[in-house]
């Protein structure tokens, strides 16, 4: 797994999904995976300045969030979030459940198909990071996926309480 | 019917990933712009390899004859599928082993600026990663070519040009003989 500077955090844990084994190829998977988040934050920027420009100005958080679940997945993979859950202080559980850059992933085992998948999802939690910050929502967002081709996105907005 | 089920992914966020990506890697290699190209090369030929099979199944050409049929089939099938545009196809050398495409729409390079530090402009090759893809596909069969850009209307160029050259065909490699 690894954690992040502000950034987004996968669930699960990524060691032994690389080729490399120790601590260096662990340390290098982290770099490669903190670049992927790194710029997917920059692409979900540039998606929404562009994409939210003639609509009205967001009123407030779940509005943002729907803007995400609808329009920018729409965009993006071509389809809706399915499912939408939130706490109502500050926590949001967006599920796909046939995300799209896993719909065609598969391996002998299960369990090692969601190792092997796991690495897929950091540049869509920057994605969905960079969009929620262009729209004024400092967040961070925790990825994962527990059977293919299904994923849920945890977001939290920064200073919210479990 | 299933021909024209290719899916789609939307232009611009294609346009916006690929920049973004450049720009990492202008950051990471400290504005070295010819490790940019380079890399930008690599990327493309590791994306070539497995393209190739990808474009067989969506297109379904049969062989091509020559080289021509070749430059025609990558302009008019290959990037028609996979970017939707269609490169002009010209220039050819007397030998008819080289010849150029003409991009006059490219959309990885749209709103796109070059950095403004007086050597972009000179030393990056912005869409690079074509010509690797070009030699990846390519390689896969049985053609070893080399492809670089010679302008780009990003670095003020009054076109976009890739110019190819087949250096060989690559024999089939027989197993060795065990007798």
């Amino acid at each position: 797994g690894g954690g992040g500077a502000g950034g987004s955090t996968l669930g699960g844990t990524a060691t032994g999904s690389g080729t490399e084994e120790g601590e260096e190829g662990e340390r290098k998977r982290e770099g490669a995976y903190r670049r992927l988040d790194a710029l997917g934050y920059r692409v979900g920027q540039g998606i929404v300045e562009r994409f939210s420009r003639d609509r009205p100005r967001f009123t407030d958080t779940l509005d943002m969030i729907k803007f995400l679940c609808k329009d920018v997945w729409q965009l993006i993979f071509r389809k809706q979030i399915d499912n939408l859950k939130t706490n109502h202080r500050g926590i949001y559980v967006l599920t796909d459940n046939t995300f799209r850059p896993l719909a065609r992933m598969s391996m002998a085992s299960p369990a090692e198909a969601v190792i092997k998948a796991q690495p897929f999802l950091w540049f869509p939690s920057g994605v969905m990071r960079g969009a929620l910050a262009s729209m004024g929502l400092n967040t961070t967002v925790h990825a994962e996926t527990s059977e293919l081709p299904g994923a849920i996105f945890q977001i939290k907005t920064v200073g919210a309480k479990p | 019917v299933w021909k024209s089920r290719v899916d789609k992914v939307n232009a611009e966020l294609v346009t916006l990933t690929y920049g973004t990506m450049v720009a990492q890697l202008c950051s990471d290699f400290d504005s070295n712009y010819a490790e940019v190209n380079n890399q930008l090369d690599k990327m493309g030929y590791n994306i070539g390899i497995r393209l190739i099979e990808d474009f067989f199944a969506k297109s379904g050409v049969p062989r091509c004859a020559n080289l021509r049929e070749t430059a025609e089939t990558i302009s008019k099938v290959g990037f028609k599928i996979f970017l939707n545009i269609t490169p002009i196809v010209t220039n050819w050398a007397a030998d008819n082993k080289q010849f150029s495409l003409i991009f006059e729409e490219n959309p990885l390079a749209d709103f796109v600026e070059l950095p403004d530090d007086g050597k972009a402009q000179d030393e990056l090759w912005f869409s690079n990663m074509l010509c690797g893809i070009l030699r990846g596909a390519l390689e896969m069969v049985q053609m070893q070519i080399e492809a670089h850009y010679v302008s780009d209307v990003l670095r003020g160029d009054d076109t976009t040009e890739m110019r190819i050259t087949l250096l060989r065909y690559i024999d089939d490699e027989m197993p060795p003989d065990d007798e």
